[in-house]
């Protein structure tokens, strides 16, 4: 008798799994199509004609697949707008932000996790202090310090601001002091200088925390909206999310062409993001276990 | 040991450290600690950005008083609150997603980047994608709405959305989770849940516990500290968020339905020029963060196990 109980709670359990796990799958691509179908409808606009989107739809596929391919509306939108210009201006101001950022923040994350000055760590006290303000408190002054100096509307008014972080100051301190110290005796011993030790010793172990704040800050600064909007008022200096909101005030009713903007301002950040999935993944756990 | 070392030849030591820290210090003190100072000293002052510094003059605490009577305020506040009604329900959507997740899944990398993409894509473009599907006329959602109607034979008809008072906040929230369940927090989800050890679910079964137990007596309790962590977080970025999907989508309105309080600080300070009242707000803003971050601290030190 006791066999058989055995024997049914194992045959119980195993369609239990079998449900569990038909359920899951089905979870998951239902809610992958969710997450992926307002691309889809993004990239088929983009290739219709501007009538089809307004004609009436019978069926609830209809807009789902362009009646014929028009990729006319990629070519218009560059005409509209400089758009070539937008790119090269974001990348300007993400290049020169996000190698300011690695290279201030990873010089301070050294001087405060391995050297002994005065007043150490009652000016790493005040960094992290600055971490829990609301980043707005700072704009109104940062704005107006720059207006006197009369750099408003400069790239050096986006990129100034943008390379001095306390954040990436505090994830790399970390990440240093979890660095073994032998390495770095040995090499003192061996009269290495502290820049040298820095940048032959520390960076090259700490290229997951280097990789990480390099993506964050790209995608951060990419992406940033806000900042550019306040500072930045003529139009060849715009970058990339200014233009395609400028653009978007311009043709509020055309569909097509910004549908076909919005296709090319995502579509580097999704070959970054690609290559780069890793980071992102290993700099969230990072980034959520020492918070 | 061979920390002694160090301590040596310490002025030289100070002087490199100083050369390390320069950049970054430089940076921090002009950009960030001397403008809370500055912007600290603005919140009492009445002052317009197109005056000279002369024509600034110390109000006291009138700022702060006129804010308490702002009505328009209090309106922005409560938007701001309601938006962050999207707090919880993306947190419960990314654990739930973490724990389909945290099985023997084939395809788990596609099904991670899938999930993720809209996080990675947030910016103006998704902003634009987005007023696209809320398109009352030839919105993808009321397309959808229509077309289940016709189902069950019942008209319906699909919101304004973005235009109507009542439907922008959801709608933006609705946008909002879309953008955030499968990012960040559910990245955190499932290194928590990867991070149990299996001897305790051993341990439940033998104890006879059923799924829903184990959950509750193993699961919820060892993902606490993270829960902790993404509700903490969540809430310092919710009261601040907000304007960039505003500004896109639907500039605010309508009729004020979705200005939060980073909105009208954007408008006070670079719309109306009103610096030293949108200090003011801005400090109010923080005063409001830190009172909710420190009682979360009080009662996360009771619920959260470690």
């Amino acid at each position: 008798m006791r066999e058989t109980t055995l024997a049914d709670i194992k045959r119980r359990r195993q369609v239990l799994d079998t449900v569990s796990f038909f359920l899951s799958y089905a979870f998951l691509i239902l809610g992958a199509m969710a997450m992926i179908a307002p691309f889809l409808w993004m990239l088929t606009t983009s290739l219709s004609e501007a009538r089809d989107v307004w004609r009436t739809k019978e069926f609830w596929w209809q807009g789902w697949v362009p009646t014929k391919f028009i990729y006319q509306n990629y070519i218009e939108a560059f005409q509209v707008v400089p758009f070539a210009k937008f790119y090269l201006n974001s990348i300007f101001v993400t290049l020169c932000i996000t190698a300011g950022t690695v290279f201030t923040s990873s010089l301070a994350g050294y001087a405060f996790a391995r050297l002994s000055f005065p007043g150490r760590d009652k000016i790493f006290m005040l960094y992290l202090a600055t971490l829990m303000l609301p980043g707005v408190i700072t704009m109104i002054p940062v704005f107006i310090l720059l207006s006197k100096l009369g750099w408003i509307d400069t790239y050096w008014a986006i990129i100034l601001p943008g390379i001095f972080t306390a954040y990436g100051t505090f994830l790399l301190r970390q990440f240093f002091m979890s660095l073994p110290r032998a390495l770095e005796d040995a090499a003192k011993i061996d009269g290495c200088s502290l820049f040298g030790i820095y940048f032959r010793i520390i960076l090259p172990l700490s290229k997951p925390a280097l990789a990480t704040l390099t993506t964050f800050t790209f995608m951060g600064s990419w992406m940033s909206f806000m900042w550019p909007l306040i500072v930045l008022s003529s139009e060849e200096k715009y970058t990339l999310p200014i233009g395609i909101q400028y653009f978007k005030s311009l043709h509020s009713t055309d569909w097509t062409l910004l549908m076909a903007g919005s296709v090319m301002a995502l579509f580097p950040i999704l070959v970054v993001f690609i290559f780069t999935q890793r980071y992102f993944v290993e700099g969230i756990k990072l980034s959520g276990i020492k918070g | 040991m061979f920390n002694t070392i160090t301590l040596k030849n310490s002025t030289k030591e100070g002087l490199a450290a100083f050369l390390f820290l320069m950049p970054n210090f430089l940076g921090f003190l002009f950009f960030t600690s001397l403008p809370v100072f500055a912007s600290f000293l603005l919140a009492f002052f009445d002052w317009h950005l197109l005056d000279p510094w002369s024509k600034a003059t110390f109000v006291g605490l009138d700022n702060f008083i006129v804010l308490l009577k702002d009505t328009f305020f209090w309106k922005y506040c409560w938007n701001t609150v309601f938006l962050m009604l999207g707090i919880p329900l993306g947190i419960f959507g990314s654990l739930l997603l973490a724990i389909v997740m945290n099985q023997k899944i084939k395809a788990i990398v596609f099904f991670r980047t899938a999930y993720f993409l809209p996080t990675i894509c947030s910016g103006v473009a998704i902003y634009v994608l987005w007023m696209h599907i809320y398109n009352p006329d030839h919105g993808y959602f009321n397309l959808l709405i229509n077309k289940f109607g016709e189902l069950l034979h019942i008209p319906l008809r699909g919101p304004q959305w973005l235009t109507d008072e009542v439907w922008a906040k959801p709608a933006l929230v609705i946008m909002g989770l879309w953008q955030t369940i499968g990012g960040p927090n559910m990245i955190l989800y499932l290194a928590a849940l990867q991070g149990i050890p299996k001897e305790l679910y051993e341990a439940a079964s033998i104890d006879g516990a059923s799924a829903w137990q184990k959950f509750w007596a193993v699961t919820w309790p060892m993902i606490s500290p993270t829960t902790f962590f993404i509700v903490i977080m969540g809430i310092i970025g919710g009261f601040q968020s907000g304007f960039d999907a505003a500004y896109v989508m639907t500039g605010g309105g309508p009729n004020g339905s979705t200005t939060t309080i980073m909105f009208y600080i954007y408008n006070n300070a670079f719309v109306w020029f009103k610096m030293g009242y949108a200090a003011a707000i801005s400090w109010f803003l923080f005063l409001v963060i830190l009172i909710f971050t420190l009682f979360n601290w009080k009662v996360g030190g009771k619920v959260v196990h470690y």
